[in-house]
């Protein structure tokens, strides 16, 4: 299952290779053309059945965050910095896998025993902690690791059976969610547009694919899909959950990164309103996306971002509604169909 | 190995000129002279970048690597005259621990020698003196009443720190400005290696503007050159206390490869491979972010450039006693010649994502 | 100049909304330029040919205003808000918010733990007279502008919005009163200046002018304890800017402006601004680069709901302009 290969494949920003691998092996049949270009962007083409000058840009990013090693102390220990934003409260004892080779180690802490109240109501900071992979001498963790390799978190995904509603866990749905429903897209095209799907690397260190895979495609719009803020945890107050699950794709009329065109949000409401499709607004401000990057390229894209919420992202483990994922498909493949140089004429 | 660019020299007039970010003007008339010697043709862009071109001997058209070095300096700038003194800003992201005390020289109608004053500790508080001034509330005495000082300063006019070049021991020196004129001079160096050495592609080098206000004249230059390749020089935190381990880079161990988002893998590899061929010691730099260097702009020009980043190990960065290795400088310039000249046309193969496993 | 002042600034148009204010002044140019088009970001450029001899001249005033976004209503009807641009909880609580359908609410504010702290965003709520989340007139998403009439206190005009309205009402008078030039003049009002000077980017690419200059406001400096330290007072003219947060202004086209000034005896300001920036960052760093200045229009209370400038001032504005663009530019 696509998903499933995605969210286990192992690709920190800037060392997306195995991603890039899964989602070439899915679409290569699938398109008129691929490339990758000198930041590892996957760029495919599928010609359209209308408007063959019409082109509709739809990107979803293969990059994850994770470590890059720093140093490797006498005791063989490896010190890590962060590749994206990653809160430190998530990284005691977890589980990471290392390097080309994807090696195990643990990021090790203190036995609570060893503690004092002070100590313990305190957030350690990521470069007080260190990466243990079992040796006890720097010469020994040298044969093995070397300063630079990269790392991610150690999950394995999962489907859940636990709900009616069928929800799967894995790591980095943030955005292999979105890469998931844009493998589908292809799948289900063509479209009446000159359909360019973008999977992008480097989003989570500042959107750098998306920018320079935009300046090369030029579309006249963008969609960007994403896996995206889902905080609908137990709350006191009357507050927004950014989004929720169960409650279908997330629109975003604004983040951080841009401001929505009001006719591309106006055309997937339409569509969603008239297909039966749940849908909801994402909570404006939050987090940013490809899109920030695509809708500046030169003289401008209208650009989109549509996500699929997800609980816990930028930490080991997220979880998210595969029947969200389903109406991600179904609100995108709907609104593509309706896609006509029409939608723009207006301002 | 012999370099006929006269290295020290080079860098103290670099140093010890003014060149503020937007106003580089006099160590551009520096850096044009040099850089026309040893190239084939120099000219200015809109921004005022220089861009020095050495032809390659391969056959039209031929591929362009381009190399990058910052000649702005951070400085600080009027921002209103006050009873007689100066009230400032900065222009790029200067230490204001290190401001109080300070000599200065305003560049006015004419520059006049200043200092950054400070109140005597005496009628201080403990308390005041426990806290550093922020910049608003320091000032520039240069001994002259308001109605001269009109005649003479205007809001607008730049400042730059006072600082003679300084020779240490053991091959160390020291001065202001060497983040980033350290590495224009290892371009420099480059450069007269490659009077020499046979080089295919066309060499772009490039000393750029306004980096310190986020690598602007690198974000112009790049997409006027259009290279299929950029590395950028810039420096890297040399050891030194109250930086860790995991951050720094030692002096004189030879330059810093960088490794991380902002660099392309096979770009950085033979680099490496290079340095290890002519034995030139270099040392790796962890890069997880976009750097704050024109690397970061160069990478995501146009359709996208492979980038590189090689960085002089310096200490007390930003402040007008930086510290680095002549040696380092030199090795840095010899490393960036033998990767010109081993640059063929397989290496744009090399580049391709293929290679490692896509 | 007035009334199209007051007409501009009391238009509905925050950051990626600005078709009101865009009617509006496709309105007041009607018939003045050769050509007008708007791009994709929403930009309106409005081409006045030269006479051929002269340069690419781009003008850049931004459209757009701060504002807000509804990001959630709760059960009771009310509403949460996202700032649209830099808006200071400080300035606008207690005030009015108009949302695109009409409805207008009062921005309430939470109770502070320590009541001297100045206000978080997260404590501003909007209160439109609903009773609950189902009868709520906005919902998530909507945007909405805040509301303050404009009038005149002594020479000084007071509103919200003049930031950049009145650079956009510059450009339209230096267009109505442009007879002849050997410049190619693009006046570009630019949309989304507030959220990162985002048309002025893609304008500028479209454009690829020779030169370009921003007109927007700057901050004061003669009021009592002024938020920075400033030089520029108003009523002493346009301030040409040497330096803000986010650029220099390239130096020939500062002396430019200058020089222009001296030969016309029009009175002006030199400029140096610590916080803040303009559409004339965006610009300078445009394809291969482009030179770059700033005409700006000294102003108290930025992103209040009373910025206040001097109308000499925008007269001054106006002619130093003019004074530019009627000669070749000699650099």
């Amino acid at each position: 299952m696509t998903l499933e290969a995605l969210s286990n494949a192992f690709g920190p920003s800037g060392c997306e290779a195995k991603v890039r691998r899964v989602v070439i092996d899915a679409i290569a049949d699938k398109v008129d053309e691929l490339q990758v270009d000198h930041l590892g962007n996957v760029i495919a083409h599928q010609k359209g059945t209308q408007y063959p000058t019409f082109k509709v840009m739809v990107s979803a990013h293969m990059d994850e965050v994770g470590f890059m090693i720093t140093h490797i102390d006498d005791n063989g220990l490896l010190h890590f910095t962060k590749v994206g934003g990653i809160d430190d409260r998530v990284l005691p004892a977890k589980v990471v896998r290392i390097g080309p080779s994807e090696m195990r180690g643990v990021i090790s802490v203190k036995p609570v025993h060893l503690t004092d109240r002070a100590e313990r109501n305190k957030v350690i900071s990521y470069d007080n902690m260190a990466i243990d992979i079992g040796v006890s001498s720097k010469a020994e963790a040298e044969r093995l690791v070397d300063r630079g390799d990269y790392a991610v978190f150690d999950v394995a995904f999962e489907d859940l059976a636990t709900s009616s509603s069928p929800m799967a866990k894995g790591k980095a749905f943030d955005d292999r969610a979105g890469c998931a429903v844009l493998i589908e897209l292809i799948e289900r095209g063509p479209y009446p547009f000159d359909f360019w799907p973008v999977f992008t690397t480097m989003e989570e260190v500042g959107l750098r694919g998306a920018q320079v895979a935009a300046y090369r495609v030029m579309p006249d719009a963008a969609f960007a899909l994403e896996g995206t803020i889902c905080d609908d945890g137990p709350r006191d107050g009357d507050t927004s959950p950014t989004t929720a699950v169960g409650k279908g794709p997330a629109i975003s009329p604004m983040d951080r990164s841009v401001i929505a065109d009001r006719r591309l949000v106006r055309l997937l409401i339409e569509t969603a309103e008239a297909e039966g499709i749940p849908y909801q607004f994402k909570q404006p401000g939050k987090g940013g996306t490809d899109a920030g990057a695509i809708h500046l390229a030169k003289t401008g894209v209208p650009s989109v971002p549509v996500s699929v919420p997800s609980r816990y992202i930028h930490s080991p483990v997220c979880m998210l509604s595969k029947e969200d994922l389903r109406n991600t498909v179904r609100l995108m493949t709907a609104t593509l169909q309706r896609m006509t140089p029409d939608v723009l004429s207006t301002r | 190995m012999e370099v006929a660019v006269e290295v020290v020299p080079f860098l103290k007039s670099l140093s010890e000129s003014s060149g503020v970010s937007g106003y580089e003007q006099q160590v551009r008339d520096l850096v044009t002279e040099q850089y026309a010697a040893l190239a084939d043709e120099v000219r200015v862009d809109a921004m005022g970048n220089v861009i020095a071109l050495k032809n390659g001997t391969g056959a039209a058209p031929r591929f362009r690597v381009m190399l990058a070095a910052h000649m702005d300096e951070i400085g600080l700038i009027v921002s209103m005259l006050d009873q007689g003194f100066l009230r400032f800003n900065s222009v790029g992201g200067f230490d204001q621990r290190t401001l109080m005390g300070q000599e200065v020289v305003v560049h006015a109608r004419r520059d006049l020698p200043g200092i950054i004053g400070s109140r005597p500790p005496h009628v201080l508080s403990a308390e005041e003196r426990n806290k550093p001034v922020p910049m608003e509330d320091l000032f520039i005495d240069v001994g002259l009443a308001q109605p001269e000082l009109q005649e003479v300063v205007r809001v607008g006019d730049l400042i730059t720190i006072r600082r003679p070049f300084l020779e240490l021991r053991n091959g160390l020196v020291c001065g202001k400005a060497f983040d980033d004129r350290a590495a224009v001079v290892s371009v420099a160096v480059c450069l007269d290696m490659l009077q020499t050495l046979k080089h295919e592609w066309d060499v772009f080098a490039v000393a750029t503007v306004q980096e310190e206000l986020g690598v602007r004249g690198a974000i112009t230059s790049t997409y006027g050159i259009a290279p299929d390749i950029g590395i950028a020089i810039d420096v890297g935190f040399g050891k030194q206390p109250g930086v860790s381990e995991e951050y720094s880079i030692d002096l004189d161990k030879g330059p810093a490869l960088a490794i991380g988002p902002n660099i392309h893998p096979a770009m950085f590899s033979e680099l490496k491979r290079v340095a290890d061929v002519f034995e030139i010691p270099v040392q790796v730099e962890v890069a997880p972010r976009p750097t704050g260097t024109d690397a970061r702009a160069i990478q995501v020009t146009r359709e996208g450039i492979p980038t590189a980043l090689l960085s002089i190990p310096l200490r007390n960065m930003h402040t007008p006693i930086e510290m680095l290795a002549v040696k380092d400088l030199v090795r840095t310039g010899h490393l960036m010649a033998q990767f010109i000249a081993a640059l063929d046309g397989a290496f744009i193969d090399k580049l391709s994502w293929e290679e490692e496993g896509v | 100049m007035k009334d199209t002042i007051k007409k501009l600034v009391e238009t509905w148009g925050p950051s990626g909304a600005e078709h009101r204010v865009r009617a509006l002044i496709e309105g007041e140019i009607d018939g003045l330029a050769d050509e007008t088009q708007t791009d994709a970001l929403g930009n309106l450029i409005a081409l006045k040919k030269g006479d051929g001899s002269g340069k690419k001249v781009m003008l850049s005033a931004h459209m757009d205003e701060i504002g807000v976004i509804v990001s959630w209503v709760d059960e009771k009807g009310f509403v949460r808000i996202n700032p649209i641009g830099g808006v200071r909880p400080l300035y606008e609580a207690m005030g009015r918010v108009a949302f695109e359908n009409g409805t207008i609410g009062v921005i309430g504010l939470e109770k502070m733990e320590k009541p001297d702290q100045v206000p978080p965003f997260e404590k501003l709520y909007v209160d439109v007279g609903a009773s609950s989340r189902e009868d709520c007139p906005v919902q998530v998403g909507d945007f909405g502008s805040f509301v303050r009439p404009m009038v005149e206190i002594g020479g000084h005009l007071t509103a919200k919005a003049m930031d950049d309205r009145i650079g956009c009402a510059v450009l339209i008078q230096t267009l109505r009163e442009l007879d002849s030039s050997p410049h190619d003049v693009y006046f570009c009002f630019s949309s989304q200046e507030e959220v990162g000077l985002r048309g002025a980017m893609t304008g500028a690419f479209g454009i690829s002018p020779d030169v370009g200059i921003a007109i927007d406001v700057t901050g004061a400096g003669d009021t009592p304890e002024p938020q920075s330290k400033m030089a520029t007072q108003l009523d002493n003219g346009p301030a040409i800017k040497v330096k803000d947060g986010g650029m220099l202004a390239t130096p020939w086209v500062k002396e430019w402006m200058i020089r222009t000034a001296e030969a016309n005896a029009i009175p002006y300001q030199l400029e140096v601004l610590a916080g803040g920036t303009t559409d004339a960052r965006a610009i300078q760093t445009t394809q291969a680069g482009i030179p770059a200045g700033c005409l700006s229009i000294v102003t108290r209370y930025i992103h209040s709901p009373s910025e206040t400038l001097s109308y000499s001032d925008v007269l001054n504005s106006v002619k130093l302009l003019l004074a530019m663009l009627s000669k070749p530019i000699e650099s």
